[in-house]
């Protein structure tokens, strides 16, 4: 087989891979957009929030210890402990969830009912407090997220493509666990999403609000539900993204990653942000493979985006979305 | 008792149409010109132009720019550090290859470039509407961001990466470049804004404004009572992208002197601007101006208050600027959609009336 | 416009109604599957008061969308002043000087009153970009005389108080005088009402009908309405077009619409069989 067609099935595994990421990324999007009408520019940032979280209750860092400090002129710098991965990921959700809470009491309960683009608005405006919160919090420094996740080259893959091919890919095990935990993250979504009493509450509300209200279902409860739910996706994808290349800023960013996912694939529908999370990995790494080099590289940046907005001239509704009918 | 306009009638619609119709704010108008044009030059210092003064002007010519485009026009860019970046350069390979023409003539064609790329990334807006557009237009801030970091010719392929403004003269004074004065910055820049504001103030009133309007409060109404949708988004995308051009050509060229498109022109540029717009007042040339002196000095004064005084180390400063910067969004944004300006508006309207409650 | 041509006739009010200016032939518009107009005909004379009625659902407004090329129908033309009017956009029929209203008030809520009857006259105002920059020669002139122009509608619709309010705030009946204004103001040859009435109390809707007939008498502007009110349709319309369930089932003056048995079955209802 020709080297280069090799090489490309490699990339097409990885972009195959981080598309899984990118998906289950914006599925939080879907899911808070289709509850409430919101989208939530913040959900990037509440991924790094969660991560950052995570790690301030492992190493038993002390909340606002920087602050405290420079007001007080104290030493203050942790508690001295250290918290197992899975209790600390019981108290980061619960984190989440309050912040769920003060998300739909303090911002969203005010503006129920305001253009979409207003709500937008109000979510950048949500991330960039958040953000600060997050960094005044724990310290803006870069940290190293270790809940026990297995790491480095896939020997076994390695192995099999150096037989068959006599070029091992390389495949990184934290991939097909977020793989695998993704896979399994989005069917239970689906399943509470179509099961449960909760979710058939959800998908009311999501179809209207006020027949959702006049036949009894709480609005404020689903809808800090649904921040929850998006809290928890949030805190997966912290976590695999913050083992991977450490808690930082730059987590943030991935929920611009997740936009062009969305565009392609709907807003509304969760197999649109699946099918378009897949062809966003595999469609920016292939294209870097193949164009970037003649370009300039780093194409990542923009391609996502770029086939989105192409794709949206053509189709404005998206993969998956539902077709829009104008009426006066 | 001054603040009326009793007394004050019109006997003309054309009168009536100014600006100001009301005489005391003609003449309190009057007396801000005078005060920046013919006092602030003398007594300025670096300190006061580098920290405040220059961005406050320069930003201000690009919340106008960005108020036209989603304040008038409602469609919400992403994509406004990307558009300076795009006059940013235009204005540095102007200024390397044509000399010896005047500095002013290189701003106003950046301007023009500007709104060149700004109506082709608008083009997406005749079909796709609201947030899909907002998204659509972080394409244009990355693709044009990697594009000047990427492709050497834009630089000139200089070893930095970096774009440098040489030494150019309005009336043989130093304007841009290392050795120029505060005062030549500051008024360089106040005769851009007064301008742009001014052309803004005259497109916002007359019929190109009414077409905005109309597009942003009911698109479908204004296309069936007459309102070509292709022209009036076009014509807000490419005035919009004319003054963001002006405002990333006088960031790079008069205040920062050198400049790298990921770091000058990211897409926290956008950010800052569409916030100085929404806290500043959407649809509301006023606005751009209070939205913009607000966000400019909040760092500064949070930096002298608790760095200076208070002896905090500076990345807290910045993390507390981030909390009150997104808090107050999302204050204005339940409490006063209209900004600054509508309260300044409510204050006049109650002075108006004064002492008398309605 | 306005010449009496040979089929045209006087009213019993005194009032010229001259020839076809408008013209609907066969339409036929599909959504899908569903069939909204089905071959439909009938044309519109210039200077009358032509009602569309019709119980819910009938396709009403769908007519009135063909008519203001909102929706472009599948089959059929549009004949306007004697002519094949091509598929178009909304805003080229508007240049024709096709006017119209909405049934669900659609004002520009964040501007003033002036500034929405103002928008309606867009093409009367052909100033460039740059005379409009910088507010000299064209631009100032144009908007010195279009708002002469717009005055007197505002004069006449005795909305002049109002004229710097901000939409948002009006009351629902004065919005809807407001939209009256602005499509006045293009000063149409073809006035669309849709619903003028709907939801108003009884004293409203008499002054929403002396300004229709007010409209039709000073500004001799021929005026197409849909109305769900029986009786202000009777009164105020020279002919009228009855639609059930996509199709035309009747069509003549109000005497003649009242006594049509397939008329009376619509309204009062007959079982099917």
């Amino acid at each position: 087989m020709p080297e280069q067609l090799i090489f490309g099935m490699e990339v097409f595994l990885n972009g195959l891979m981080a598309g899984v990421l990118y998906a289950l990324v914006a599925l939080g999007f879907v899911l808070i957009y289709k509850a409430s009408g919101i989208f939530n520019y913040a959900q990037g940032v509440m991924a790094l929030f969660s991560a950052l979280t995570l790690v301030g209750i492992m190493e038993g860092q002390v909340p606002f210890g920087h602050l405290v400090n420079a007001i007080f002129g104290t030493e203050i710098h942790g508690f001295g402990w250290h918290v197992p991965a899975f209790a600390a990921i019981l108290l980061t959700m619960g984190v989440m969830i309050l912040l769920a809470w003060c998300v739909q009491r303090f911002v969203f309960r005010d503006l129920v009912g305001q253009e979409p683009i207003i709500l937008f608005m109000a979510t950048i405006g949500l991330a960039y407090f958040l953000e600060g919160v997050g960094d005044l919090m724990w310290g803006s420094e870069i940290k190293k997220l270790d809940v026990g996740l297995p790491q480095g080259i896939n020997a076994v893959i390695d192995e099999t493509t150096f037989e068959w091919f006599g070029y091992g890919f390389f495949i990184d095990n934290l991939d097909i666990v977020a793989t695998i935990i993704a896979a399994l993250l989005v069917a239970a979504l689906v399943v509470f999403a179509q099961y449960t009493k909760q979710g058939r509450a959800m998908r009311a509300v999501a179809d209207d609000h006020q027949a959702a209200l006049s036949v009894g279902i709480s609005l404020s409860f689903v809808w800090v539900m649904v921040w929850s739910v998006a809290g928890f996706v949030a805190l997966v994808a912290g976590i695999m993204w913050g083992t991977k290349s450490g808690v930082q800023f730059s987590l943030s960013l991935i929920a611009l990653k997740a936009l062009p996912v969305l565009m392609l694939g709907g807003f509304t529908s969760i197999p649109g942000a699946i099918v378009g999370g897949l062809i966003i990995g595999v469609g920016e790494k292939l294209f870097e493979f193949a164009v970037g080099p003649l370009v300039g590289g780093a194409t990542e940046n923009w391609f996502a985006y770029v086939l989105a907005l192409v794709f949206l001239v053509f189709r404005p509704q998206g993969l998956f979305g539902e077709k829009i009918i104008e009426r006066v | 008792m001054f603040y009326r306009e009793a007394g004050d009638f019109k006997t003309s619609y054309k009168d009536d149409n100014q600006t100001f119709p009301i005489k005391f704010d003609r003449y309190r108008y009057y007396a801000v010109l005078f005060v920046a044009f013919a006092l602030v030059p003398f007594i300025v210092n670096d300190y006061w132009v580098n920290a405040m003064l220059l961005p406050f002007l320069i930003y201000s010519i690009a919340a106008i720019g960005l108020n036209i485009l989603t304040g008038y026009c409602g469609q919400v860019s992403l994509g406004t550090g990307g558009f300076m970046a795009v006059g940013a350069y235009a204005c540095y390979k102007f200024m390397t290859a044509f000399p010896e023409i005047s500095i002013i003539v290189h701003v106003i064609l950046s301007g023009g470039v500007t709104a060149a790329v700004c109506i082709l990334f608008g083009l997406p807006s005749l079909r796709i509407k609201g947030f899909y557009l907002a998204v659509a237009t972080l394409a244009a801030q990355f693709f044009l961001v990697w594009l000047f970091n990427r492709v050497p010719w834009f630089y000139n392929y200089s070893a930095s990466g970096q774009i440098n403004a040489p030494e150019r003269t309005v009336l043989d004074i130093a304007v841009t470049g290392p050795n120029t004065d505060a005062w030549a910055k500051y008024m360089f820049c106040l005769v851009f804004l007064t301008f742009c504001a001014l052309i803004a103030r005259n497109l916002t009133r007359g019929t190109i404004g009414r077409t905005w309007m109309a597009i942003r409060d009911m698109d479908i109404a204004a296309e069936i009572i007459g309102v070509n949708p292709l022209k009036a988004k076009i014509s807000a995308f490419g005035v919009s992208g004319f003054f963001v051009g002006i405002a990333g050509a006088l960031l790079f060229a008069v205040y920062l002197g050198a400049a790298e498109a990921g770091d000058s022109f990211g897409i926290t540029k956008s950010f800052l601007v569409l916030f100085m717009i929404i806290i500043g007042g959407l649809g509301s040339i006023f606005g751009s101006f209070a939205g913009a002196a607000f966000l400019v000095l909040l760092p500064v004064l949070l930096k002298n208050v608790l760095v200076g005084m208070l002896g905090w180390p500076t990345d807290l400063a910045a993390h507390l600027e981030f909390i009150i910067v997104g808090g107050l969004i999302i204050l204005f944004l339940i409490l006063e959609p209209h900004g600054l300006a509508q309260l300044w508006r409510v204050a006049k309207e109650k002075l108006r009336l004064w002492p008398f409650p309605h | 416009m306005n010449q009496i041509t040979p089929d045209s006739y006087v009213t019993a009010d005194g009032r010229t109604i001259g020839g076809t200016v408008m013209e609907m032939k066969n339409i036929t518009l599909r959504f899908g599957g569903v069939v909204a107009i089905k071959d439909i005909s009938f044309d519109i004379r210039q200077g009358e008061i032509r009602a569309i009625i019709g119980p819910n659902g009938a396709g009403k407004s769908s007519m009135l969308n063909v008519i203001s090329g909102f929706y472009n129908p599948q089959e059929g033309d549009v004949f306007y002043k004697g002519q094949k009017r091509p598929p178009m956009r909304p805003y080229q029929v508007a240049r024709l000087g096709i006017a119209r209203t909405f049934q669900n008030i659609a004002l520009f809520e964040g501007m003033s009153v002036l500034d929405n009857v103002m928008t309606g006259r867009l093409h009367h105002m052909k100033a460039g970009l740059f005379s409009q920059a910088l507010w000299k020669g064209r631009a100032e002139r144009e908007e010195v005389e279009n708002r002469e122009a717009v005055e007197k509608i505002i004069d006449f619709l005795e909305i002049q108080s109002i004229r710097k309010t901000p939409v948002g705030r009006l009351p629902y009946g004065l919005k809807k005088r407001v939209e009256l204004a602005r499509a006045l103001a293009a000063e149409p040859s073809i006035l669309l009402l849709d619903e003028p009435m709907a939801g108003m109390n009884v004293e409203e809707k008499e002054d929403m009908s002396r300004f229709i007939l007010d409209v039709n008498d000073e500004f001799g502007t021929t005026i197409a309405l849909i109305e769900h009110d029986m009786g202000v349709v009777m009164d105020l319309s020279d002919r009228v077009v009855v639609m059930d369930y996509g199709k035309k089932i009747g069509d003549g003056t109000p005497d003649e619409v009242r006594n049509n048995q397939d008329v009376i079955d619509a309204y009062l209802g007959v079982a099917h069989d």
